[in-house]
């Protein structure tokens, strides 16, 4: 562990690590454009020049390793100059477009400029460099070479992490542009990352672009729902309506990283065939009532199926789209409140999707399929319960995210389901299987819960709620117990947090987990 | 030097005739490679390429055992401004580079040559492919040198015509088949150079002195010029002089001498305005700091210059300063890579600038300003061609502050003005 000294501060630095991460572990930051722990070291962009001291000259921190005895220095004077130097140079032919840019907000010349700069131009204005503009360079990429520092990120990330090398820097000098290979365009899972990491407004997302200033959208962490990795996210929104998701780092999960497939995956969460009210057959139809009456109505039905034909009668079926809590929540509704142990797990992927990839996909596009084997629920509920509702033996099934009809095809569905008296559905929005349902009971999608996944790895990471879900819909576990407290008066917990302390104590997979100590990048099961 | 008095040199078997391959064929049957490094060491021979580093010192870095293959690599992308003598000998002495090369190979145990030459040495890229060849049919280059069981391979390969490709790491890189945009180092190029093994690369010139040391010893080669900067030099001499050529005389020849004997003196019989000593990336001397240099590394140095690859360039008293600058300027902006934030916009900046000054249209701050800018470009960047631009910028506008003065007062260039009176004279 060499010794650094970086302004004044000392630390025990870990070995082969930079200057910058160095001073980041003593909260400072070295402002820096190209430099990106995820890529190649290149030092192009020279906005991270400090004092090293006995180095005859500024040495850029990126490229610089910590060393024992060494003292820098990266808010002297002469590292100061440099670093405003830098910063003119970038910013002589770049077009100062900030109140038409989409990057205005969270942009490194903004920010660095408000730092280190705040002097007007030297440079006369009429001179600049002309390059392209709002170039559509495929998979939802916009490219601004104007507005480019040329700090090489996403050529890297291409060459380095997707290995499809899509984009170049072409020309030489201050003509050196980003670009697309003539007759190319951008061709991999993965595009949208370039957007994230570009510093600065070049590389824009066309979908999100003009839509929303950065300044009034509200992060909040979660998890990608898209496939059984589980991506860190932050989700951006502004009063209840989703514009981005953008990859939240996660070491053990994504890194850095999310695919595209992920990053677009929320525009399914919001869409018309979203249900915002409790819903009950009558003849042909669905009809729409209140929530609570929803939740009257389903206890009724239940209480009745298990007076006649006894508790082992009903049955539950989960999908892998359920979180930890939710599956809990359903598994003790059965135990205890029902009494039965008919439980069954369903883990689905539709046909056609993308498969295992060497990056981050998965074939297997359930968020939670491991949680759900974690509390002991086999995935073969399709099956089992099925055969039990064909042979009469099972009366009323409830089902929580599992879209069982879409999963079996109809026919099929109704060969194996048919014959049930009643089934209730927990979802989010008007499925196949919804469709079929004798009650609908309207939950809350991802983003307006708390709650947790479990990824593929075993890394149990947290969902936070964004914001709150439509009409009268509510978080699955708050409408599981709602039913409980109908059927019979006992009062339980309904926060994620005090499940998680139950599914901790009661399932071994989870023992000395907590919903708190999860943090940002959440820990692995016991046995993972 | 021996070939420019013999006739045909880049024959094979006029250059055998003239004792050629002899220091090869004692250096790889009488020396250990041991011995052949502290030979050149001990001969003070420093690289011609323009960065003067001690060649024997550059060869010493090469791992002894090391687990990749050791290559080297001839730099011949002469591409400096003012400068002309490796295309002189690529033409008219091949088998004396490829002697040198046989000879480091040995020293530094590299089996591989590769020999990178500018995009435009077309002609000469034939003519030294043809040495080699005749130097391979004579058992000299292939997979048993000379006999030896040591083989050396020399391959050819040509850019395609960026200044930048003589930085030897954009070298390796141009080489490796990348955008030329050379690397941060450390590692530098003997631990990590081309294809990420361990690599010499040495300038033309510097490798075709490596024979005359092995035959002659380093003592003789130390006696030729000053002992820290020894050994003959091609001098190559452009601009207002009446015998501009390239010419090799010994290290420490005076600035003088080689402008008024050798040159012949100023051309049109005008006084000396200026002196570029080595290559337009170089400070200016003015006529009275030229007449005092003595031409050697240390002495130019010390003089406040750089010898570079003693590309010197005369320049008489009918000279615009401004124009001269911007033409340096203009070279370097259309040169810089563009990795480097400082260079690729302040090159760009700086060449924007003198083009207003020498049309008039400048401002004294201008004058301020450039030099602030090449202040902020010299340093802080990975190569050092932002110091190419910022050594000449910050030399030029003081010590000919009056010439750019004139251009801001007058709003015009008085060289031009002078010009277009000569032209309506003579119609």
């Amino acid at each position: 562990m060499p010794k650094v000294t970086i302004d004044g501060k000392e630390l025990d630095a870990p070995n082969g690590i930079n200057l910058i991460q160095a001073a980041e572990m003593l909260g400072s930051e070295i402002p820096h454009y190209c430099y990106h722990p995820a890529l190649t070291i290149v030092g192009n962009c020279r906005m991270c020049l400090v004092e090293v001291e006995k180095a005859p000259k500024l040495q850029i921190a990126c490229n610089t390793m910590v060393a024992e005895g060494m003292v820098v220095h990266t808010k002297s004077d002469k590292a100061k100059a440099a670093q405003r130097a830098v910063l003119e140079f970038l910013l002589i032919n770049h077009p100062i477009d900030c109140p038409v840019c989409d990057q205005a907000g969270e942009c490194k010349l903004q920010d660095y400029y408000m730092d280190y700069d705040r002097e007007p131009s030297r440079f006369e204005l009429g001179k600049k460099v002309k390059k392209g503009k709002a170039i559509d360079i495929g998979c939802d990429v916009m490219l601004d070479q104007e507005r480019c520092v040329l700090c090489a990120r996403c050529t890297r990330f291409l060459d380095d992490v997707t290995h499809t090398s899509e984009l170049a820097i072409f020309e030489r000098g201050d003509h050196n542009r980003i670009d697309i290979y003539p007759g190319r365009k951008l061709d991999n899972k993965y595009a949208g990352n370039i957007i994230d990491i570009c510093p600065v407004g070049a590389l824009t997302e066309k979908d999100f672009r003009f839509r929303m200033r950065v300044w009034y959208l509200h992060r909040t962490p979660s998890v990608c729902a898209g496939c059984e990795r589980g991506c860190a996210i932050d989700i951006y929104e502004n009063h209840g309506k989703i514009f981005r998701y953008k990859p939240r780092h996660n070491p053990q999960v994504n890194g850095y990283w999310m695919c595209d497939e992920g990053r677009h995956s929320f525009k399914d969460l919001q869409t018309e065939r979203r249900i915002t009210r409790a819903l009950h057959q009558s003849g042909e139809h669905l009809v729409p009532e209140s929530f609570s009456a929803g939740i009257r109505r389903a206890a009724d039905a239940i209480r009745k199926s298990g007076e006649s034909d006894g508790a082992r009668a009903i049955g539950a079926l989960v999908g892998a789209q359920a979180t930890n809590e939710e599956i809990f929540a359903l598994k003790s509704f059965m135990n205890d409140v029902i009494g039965s142990d008919v439980i069954g797990g369903m883990s689905y992927t539709p046909p056609g999707l993308s498969g295992d990839d060497a990056l981050l996909i998965r074939a297997n596009k359930n968020p939670n399929t491991r949680g759900l084997q974690a509390q002991g629920i086999p995935l073969d509920g399709l099956d089992r319960l099925g055969q039990a509702a064909a042979s009469g033996q099972l009366k009323t099934l409830i089902v929580l995210r599992a879209d069982a009809a879409r999963a079996l095809g109809e026919e099929e569905f109704i060969k194996r389901f048919g014959a049930l008296d009643y089934m209730l559905v927990f979802d989010t929005d008007a499925n196949n299987t919804v469709q079929m349902a004798n009650q609908v009971i309207p939950i809350a999608s991802y983003p307006e819960l708390e709650g947790s996944f479990t990824n593929f790895q075993g890394v149990v990471q947290r969902l936070n709620r964004a914001f709150d879900p439509p009409g009268e819909a509510k978080p699955a576990i708050e409408a599981i117990t709602d039913l409980s407290m109908v059927l019979d008066g006992v009062e339980r917990p309904q926060s994620a947090e005090r499940i998680f302390a139950e599914i901790a104590a009661r399932e071994p997979a989870f023992a000395g987990l907590a919903f708190d100590s999860l943090g940002h990048n959440g820990m692995k099961l016991a046995n993972a | 030097m021996r070939w420019l008095d013999i006739p045909n040199l880049r024959d094979i078997d006029v250059y055998l005739a003239n004792d050629g391959y002899a220091a090869a064929r004692k250096a790889f049957f009488d020396m250990k490679p041991e011995e052949l490094i502290d030979e050149v060491k001990n001969s003070n021979l420093r690289g011609r390429g323009g960065a003067a580093f001690p060649t024997g010192m550059k060869w010493s870095f090469i791992p002894k055992n090391p687990a990749k293959p050791v290559y080297v690599c001839c730099n011949a992308d002469e591409s400096e401004p003012g400068t002309f003598a490796n295309r002189y000998q690529l033409e008219n002495d091949p088998h004396g580079i490829i002697e040198g090369i046989l000879i480091t190979c040995r020293a530094v145990n590299a089996h591989v040559c590769y020999v990178y030459m500018r995009g435009e040495f077309a002609l000469q890229k034939q003519i030294f492919d043809a040495a080699v060849e005749a130097a391979r049919a004579k058992g000299l280059v292939g997979p048993d040198v000379m006999g030896s069981g040591f083989g050396v391979e020399i391959y050819t390969h040509r850019g395609a015509g960026a200044y930048i490709c003589g930085e030897e790491t954009g070298l390796l890189e141009s080489l490796e088949g990348k955008r030329a945009y050379p690397r941060n180092r450390p590692p530098f190029p003997a631990i990590q150079g081309a294809f990420g093994c361990p690599t010499v690369v040495n300038n033309v010139e510097t490798l075709s002195n490596v024979p005359w040391i092995i035959k002659r010893g380093a003592d003789w080669y130390k006696s030729i010029g000053p002992e820290k900067s020894p050994g003959p030099k091609l001098f190559c001499l452009s601009g207002h002089v009446n015998k501009p050529g390239l010419y090799e005389l010994p290290m420490g020849f005076p600035l003088k001498d080689l402008i008024y004997d050798v040159g012949g003196g100023v051309f049109n019989g005008r006084k000396l305005k200026g002196v570029i000593p080595g290559g337009s990336s170089f400070p200016v001397f003015t006529a009275e700091e030229a007449v005092k240099v003595n031409m050697d590394f240390d002495s130019v140095r010390a003089a406040g210059s750089l010898m570079g690859t003693a590309g010197v360039m005369v320049m008489n008293e009918d000279t615009c300063m401004v124009r001269a600058l911007r033409t340096v300027a203009h070279f370097y902006h259309h040169e810089s890579c563009g990795q480097c934030t400082p260079c690729r916009e302040g090159t760009g900046w700086i060449e924007k600038m003198l083009t207003e000054l020498e049309a008039g249209q400048g401002s004294m701050a201008d004058l301020d300003r450039l030099i602030s800018v090449a202040s902020n470009m010299e340093g802080n960047t990975i190569c050092v061609l932002a110091d190419s631009l910022s050594m000449p910028v910050k030399s030029f506008v003081p010590k000919y502050k009056d010439e750019f003065i004139e251009h801001v007062k007058q709003k015009r260039c008085p060289f031009r003005a002078q010009e277009a009176g000569a032209l309506r004279a003579a119609s």
